[in-house]
């Protein structure tokens, strides 16, 4: 097969693209530039920087490949960066990662791949894909620390076609060996971790940045008092207990994490833990990497987080949108974060969610 | 590696062996040309030698060649040089809108770093410098430096040098010209055009990379870049490069000796290709001059419906090398502003693509290019003309 390798210059995909020449594919290195901003950027941190570009045109070098930078920095600033911040104004928590697999990695760039006559792309993800009765299935990796089928979730049965995950059966240890062994420079790079677009890691400033200061107040949920002020409810994200600097004026000693935020009213309301138990999950804008469920309730188990523990739930479809129960409830779940549902190991469905409830006592 | 059919001369063109030959015999003996003893003058007498050299074929005095590093720094030190020597009087730069990064980054790093005062000229749609633009920049009086290239590194147009450089002495505004592609396809001559500086690089004739010079008026003394152990008048210190000056000499005089033929012959291979281009795909456009307007190993193409690096990674990978115009480092392509200069809009700009012919093309690349090009077209097409 003709396969591209989306190189980031880290670790996984550096030996993922080894791993795509020794089975014989014509193989071509890409790295991809997703933000024009990284080009000022020091440090590597895994990813999206001038050091990783470097990193990864060396190991291109090293496996001998073709290797090239394909720019999609007004894609990702239009469909990632732009949406994260529009998430955030509209009182959301977005996850980047898994809108730039859905819009750019497995949307634009193997969408441009195909035009140019490729086969295939293949990433570093830790993920596997595995043929099934009804088609090509997403698996949880063999490792589970490494697992990243929660992020992959945002990928339509059609794109799986032409997705490759090289890694979905090993344990991270043994890949960094591998590179090791494979004498790869990159072999002790970090993991990247933090959004790549913010590399100093600190949201709340960039979201300032970009959305100004919008002061307003904390409130309690249960008295309605004052409790504090903010300059801006997009900093802050339900299930949040640091940084509300509510001084002593809760006279209870009692916790208090952000159980709302309302970006339109500036206000962020506070209330003790018990008020973000959540067990009811509407989830919109469900993508299904295998066959859809429907308005029948199945069993499946819910993740609500990248590296959350799985569930078990009821779910079924109901006027396009994924209502989820959850047997026992799920504290601090912020809207605009996505619902993944498994089968066991399989990948069934994800969704952005929309709302939640309690039901259950 | 295959065999790969090589359409990017502008880029680098291989070394003459004669050039290479020289630059392995010198090689051979230790000296460095500022020690005293008879190994340093050993030295010494093969760089003054390829100075005279030089001079000779560009009709400059030996004292004019300023050697450096290669044509970014040859620029650098022209722009910046000339700039800091004289901005107590004059803080106005001009130059043209689509010289090469290495006379475009030093002009705008002055004005955003030290004051200077720029007047960008504007290019027709063919690339060729305003002469009433450059007229109007410098009836006041305060430019002190003006810049044009001789011939685009893109599009190929070959600039008025002289009528520039007379329109400059006349205001005594010193005029620095890169001449980089220049050399060796259009005649080039120091002191017939006029200019006061004048950047070359060996590279792109047929030497080595990593020197080059700056032809500068020996009355004129720019600002130093490079301070040390005052080489090159202190203009440029910095230990001389005997084996590449004696190889970048061999270069010049073979580009400069063979520069009519030479420019005959690649001229007749660039309109066979851009025949066979505009025959296979009828819908490209040539940009750039006509005939003796552009440099005689330039073609340059916008595809319509074709990003640019789509093209050139299909291309590659069906044995051609060549290029979107501008290299960037990066790796991230730019809109070229070359081609934004001409009044391209951003979206086609992505869209082109530069052939350059140099002294081993042979009408089997062009052949080469013609056969493969309408499938890398038009799967280029189905690829996408616009990104996201």
């Amino acid at each position: 097969m003709k396969v591209v390798v989306a190189m980031s210059g880290g670790v996984d995909s550096s030996v993922a693209a080894a791993r795509m020449v020794d089975a014989g594919h014509e193989v071509t290195g890409i790295h991809l530039a997703l933000s024009r901003r990284a080009a000022s950027a020091g440090a590597s941190r895994g990813c999206c920087t001038l050091d990783d570009a470097r990193d990864a045109r060396r190991v291109a070098d090293i496996l001998g490949i073709p290797f090239y930078v394909w720019d999609f920095s007004e894609a990702f600033e239009r469909d990632v960066i732009d949406d994260f911040i529009a998430e955030y104004r509209a009182g959301r928590t977005p996850n980047p990662c898994l809108r730039c697999n859905e819009r750019i990695k497995f949307s634009a760039v193997l969408d441009r791949a195909i035009g140019l006559g490729f086969d295939a792309v293949a990433t570093g993800h830790y993920a596997r894909v595995i043929p099934g009765a009804d088609g090509l299935e997403l698996h949880r990796a063999a490792d589970p620390a490494k697992d990243q089928s929660y992020v992959l979730a945002v990928i339509t049965q059609a794109q799986l076609e032409h997705a490759l995950f090289p890694l979905g059966e090993d344990m991270k240890g043994d890949v960094r060996a591998e590179a090791q062994s494979r004498g790869l420079l990159v072999a002790r790079k970090p993991d990247s971790t933090d959004i790549c677009f913010i590399p100093d890691g600190d949201t709340a400033g960039f979201l300032r940045s970009r959305l100004g200061e919008a002061p307003g107040q904390i409130v309690d949920a249960e008295t309605g008092a004052v409790l504090g002020s903010h300059d801006g409810a997009f900093g802050f994200t339900i299930g949040q207990r640091r940084g509300l600097d509510l001084g002593n004026r809760i006279g209870d000693g009692a916790r208090r994490y952000v159980v709302d935020v309302d970006v339109a009213a500036a206000r962020v309301t506070v209330g003790p833990p018990e008020l973000l138990d959540v067990d009811r999950i509407e989830g919109v804008a469900p993508i299904w990497p295998g066959a859809p469920i429907t308005a029948d309730p199945v069993r499946v188990l819910a993740q609500v987080r990248a590296h959350g523990a799985p569930i078990p739930a009821t779910a079924r479809l109901h006027d396009g949108r994924l209502l989820v129960a959850l047997d026992e409830p799920v504290r601090g779940l912020a809207t605009g974060q996505t619902v993944v549902l498994f089968d066991g190991t399989r990948v069934v469905g994800s969704a952005t969610i929309a709302a939640t409830g309690r039901v259950a006592a | 590696m295959t065999p790969r059919t090589y359409l990017d001369h502008a880029a680098t063109t291989p070394m003459l062996p004669a050039a290479r030959e020289r630059w392995l015999a010198v090689s051979e003996a230790v000296g460095n040309p500022s020690s005293l003893h008879a190994s340093g003058r050993a030295a010494r007498r093969v760089v003054e030698e390829a100075r005279e050299s030089i001079a000779a074929d560009l009709e400059a005095r030996p004292s004019a060649v300023v050697f450096t590093g290669g044509g970014t720094e040859s620029d650098n030190l022209a722009i910046k040089g000339l700039y800091w020597a004289r901005a107590q009087h004059r803080r106005g730069l001009a130059a043209s809108r689509i010289e090469h990064h290495a006379v475009l980054d030093p002009v705008q790093w002055l004005e955003e770093h030290d004051g200077a005062v720029i007047s960008w000229l504007p290019v027709d749609a063919e690339g060729r410098v305003d002469l009433a633009a450059l007229d109007v920049a410098l009836a006041g009086d305060s430019v002190g430096v003006a810049s044009v290239m001789w011939a685009n590194n893109e599009i190929g147009t070959v600039q008025p040098i002289e009528e520039i450089a007379e329109r400059c002495r006349e205001r005594g505004v010193w005029m620095h010209s890169d001449a980089v592609q220049a050399l060796g396809q259009v005649p080039v001559s120091f002191s017939g055009s006029g200019v006061h500086a004048l950047t070359v690089t060996a590279h792109k004739i047929g030497g080595p990379v990593g020197i080059g010079t700056l032809v500068i008026e020996p009355a004129l003394t720019p600002t130093p870049l490079l301070h040390g152990g005052g080489q090159e008048r202190s203009i440029r210190s910095g230990t001389l490069d005997a084996p590449g000056a004696a190889a970048f000499a061999v270069a010049v005089n073979a580009a400069v000796t063979g520069q009519a033929a030479h420019a005959r012959d690649i001229a007749a291979l660039r309109d066979r290709l851009v025949q066979g281009v505009l025959g296979v795909v009828p819908d490209a456009v040539l940009n750039g001059a006509d005939g003796q307007g552009r440099l005689a190993g330039n073609a340059h193409f916008t595809f319509p419906g074709c990003e640019g690096d789509a093209l050139l990674m299909l291309l590659d990978a069906a044995g051609i090398d060549c290029s979107t115009g501008s290299a960037c480092s990066a790796g991230v392509p730019e809109p070229s502003h070359v081609l934004l200069a001409l009044g391209v809009d951003a979206r086609t700009a992505r869209c082109s693509l530069r052939f350059s012919l140099g002294r081993t093309s042979t009408q089997e690349d062009v052949d080469h290019l013609i056969a493969v090009l309408p499938g890398v077209v038009d799967r280029a097409r189905r690829a996408g003309g616009g990104r996201g």
